[in-house]
C-alpha cells in the first residue's frame, strides 16, 4: 500500500438485529408525498426529475436507507475484497462480485464482529461461496465462528450442507488487541461489551484509519473502558458506530442489551479527535423519516457539543459509499 | 460539588452549576446521594434547579438516570427544572425528556410536587 494509498467504503448492509424492508405503504406515500411537490413542474426526461429529487426532496423523501443486516466493504487499491461481517447485505455484494469479475479466482477477507445470525445470515446466499476457485478467509477472535457458520448450513435449517460449499473456505482465530498484516490492510481487534462478547476491529492503509465498531454497549461511568475506546478510535477517518438506541433507552429499559447510542459514538469521536462519525446498525422499528431526523439531531448535538474539531456525522445507508 | 440546597417544607431545591461531565459526574454523584437517600414516599421531594448547568454528557445523563430510579423505587418525587436551551436540547437528542420528569421553570416543578412547598417559595 502506497502512504498515499486511498480507502473507500461501502456499505452493503446497515440494518441492526434482522433485515427489513420498506413496506407497499411506505412507499405509496412517499410517491404520493413527491408526486405532489413535483405538480406543475416540467418533468418531462429521467434527467429533469432526478435533478427534481435530488433538490427538492431530503433523503427520506426520495431514497431509503435500505433494511440489510450488517456488511460492510473496505475497498483497498489491491484485488482482494474485505469485508466486515456477512450479514444479508453480503448476498447484495456477492452477486454484485458475480456481475463485475470473472465468477472464479477471487479472494475475500471476512472479518467477523461475532456470530450472531444478523451478521453471518448472509453467508448461505453468498453466491462466490459456491463457486470452485474462490478463496474465502473468514477472521475472527471468537472460538466457535466456524461452528455458527456451519451450523446455519446444517439440516434442517438450510438445505445446502456447509461441507458442499465449492469455494476453499479457511477460519481464521485472531486475537484481540494484537496488530495483524492483512490484505495490504493492518488490523487490530479489540474486545466490546456484547452478549457472548463481540470485536471491533480498527483498519489502516498508509495514513488512513477506519473502526468498524458495531454490537457495543458503552458503560459511561467506566473510564477506563471509555479510554480505552477513545484510544481504539484515535483519529480515525471514519468510525463505523452502533447506534440502534437512544441513550435514554440505553440507559434504562434496553440497558444491558448490547447495543449503544449516537450520542456516546458522538461524545468517543469528539474524544478520539476521530473525523467521521458514522451512524450503524439501525434500529429495524425505525423507519426512513426516523433515521433521517437521528442523523439531523446528531449533527445538531455535534454543533453545540463542539471544542475545536468538528466531527462529520453520517448515518450508513444501503449502498452508500465513502472515499477518504 | 456545592449543590446549594434550599429547603421549602418538603421539598429540597438543589443548583448544581458548571458542565456535569466525566471530570464532574463523580461529584455530582457523591453530592447527589444523601438528598437521594431521603427522596422517598413521606420523606423528601426534590427538584434540580439546572439554571445553572451549562453542558451535561451521557456520564451526568447516567447519573440522572440512576437517580430517577432511586426515587421511583422509594416512591419519591423527582424533578429537574429551568434547563438552559443547549443542556434542553442534550435532553430531548438523548430522549431524557421522554423518561424524566423536566419542568421549564423550578416553580413549575414545585406546582407538580408539591403545593405546600410553592405557597413557601412564592411567600420566599
Ligand atoms: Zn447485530
Ligand atoms: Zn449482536
Amino acid at each position: 500500500m502506497p502512504p498515499d494509498g486511498r480507502l473507500t467504503v461501502k456499505f452493503w448492509g446497515t440494518r441492526g438485529s434482522i433485515p427489513v424492508a420498506m413496506t407497499s405503504a411506505e412507499v405509496r406515500r412517499k410517491l404520493i408525498a413527491a408526486l405532489t411537490r413535483a405538480s406543475g413542474r416540467k418533468l418531462e426526461t429521467p434527467e429533469q426529475a432526478a435533478a427534481f429529487l435530488d433538490r427538492e426532496l431530503d433523503f427520506a423523501g426520495s431514497r431509503t436507507f435500505g433494511g440489510n443486516s450488517s456488511c460492510v466493504e473496505i475497498v483497498t487499491d489491491r484485488r482482494d475484497y474485505v469485508l466486515c461481517d456477512l450479514g444479508s447485505g453480503a448476498r447484495v455484494f456477492g452477486n454484485e462480485v458475480l456481475g463485475t469479475r470473472d465468477a472464479s479466482g477471487q479472494r475475500f477477507h471476512a472479518f467477523m464482529s461475532h456470530p450472531h445470525w444478523d451478521h453471518i445470515m448472509g453467508f448461505p446466499f453468498f453466491m462466490p461461496a459456491y463457486q470452485a476457485g474462490n478463496h474465502i478467509k473468514i477472521y475472527g477472535c471468537h472460538a466457535d465462528l466456524e461452528e455458527a457458520f456451519r451450523g446455519q448450513h446444517a439440516a434442517p435449517c438450510f438445505p445446502v450442507d456447509f461441507s458442499r460449499l465449492s469455494a476453499t473456505i479457511e477460519f481464521v482465530r485472531l486475537e484481540p488487541d494484537r496488530e495483524y498484516e492483512i490484505a495490504g490492510l493492518r488490523v487490530r481487534p479489540k474486545l466490546q461489551r456484547h452478549g457472548g462478547d463481540s470485536y471491533g476491529y480498527r483498519f489502516q492503509a498508509g495514513d488512513k484509519v477506519v473502526v468498524y465498531s458495531t454490537d457495543a454497549e458503552h458503560k459511561q461511568d467506566d473510564l477506563t473502558e471509555i479510554k480505552a475506546f477513545a484510544e481504539f478510535f484515535r483519529d480515525a477517518d471514519l468510525v463505523i458506530f452502533d447506534s440502534q438506541y437512544s441513550l435514554a433507552e440505553a440507559t434504562s429499559i434496553k440497558e444491558d442489551w448490547g447495543h449503544s447510542s449516537n450520542v456516546v459514538g458522538l461524545e468517543l469521536c469528539q474524544m478520539a479527535h476521530a473525523k467521521r462519525l458514522c451512524l450503524y446498525h439501525h434500529e429495524p422499528v425505525s423507519d426512513d423519516e426516523r433515521i433521517a431526523a437521528l442523523l439531523a439531531e446528531t449533527r445538531r448535538l455535534e454543533e453545540i457539543t463542539r471544542t475545536d474539531r468538528r466531527v462529520e456525522i453520517l448515518a450508513a445507508y444501503d449502498g452508500m459509499e465513502i472515499a477518504l | 460539588m456545592d449543590l446549594r440546597p434550599k429547603r421549602y417544607v418538603d421539598t429540597v431545591v438543589l443548583s448544581p452549576v458548571g458542565r456535569i461531565d466525566h471530570a464532574t459526574s463523580e461529584d455530582f454523584k457523591i453530592a447527589l446521594a444523601p438528598y437521594m437517600t431521603r427522596c422517598a414516599e413521606g420523606q423528601d421531594r426534590v427538584v434540580l434547579d439546572f439554571a445553572g448547568v451549562e453542558y451535561i454528557s451521557s456520564v451526568g445523563l447516567r447519573v440522572l438516570m440512576l437517580a430517577s430510579k432511586q426515587a421511583k423505587a422509594q416512591r419519591g418525587s423527582l424533578g429537574i427544572a429551568a434547563l438552559q436551551p443547549a443542556v434542553r436540547e442534550i435532553f430531548d437528542i438523548s430522549r431524557f425528556t421522554m423518561v424524566l420528569d423536566v419542568f421549564p421553570s423550578v416553580r413549575e416543578g414545585l406546582a407538580r410536587l408539591s403545593p405546600k412547598a410553592l405557597a413557601t417559595f412564592d411567600a420566599a
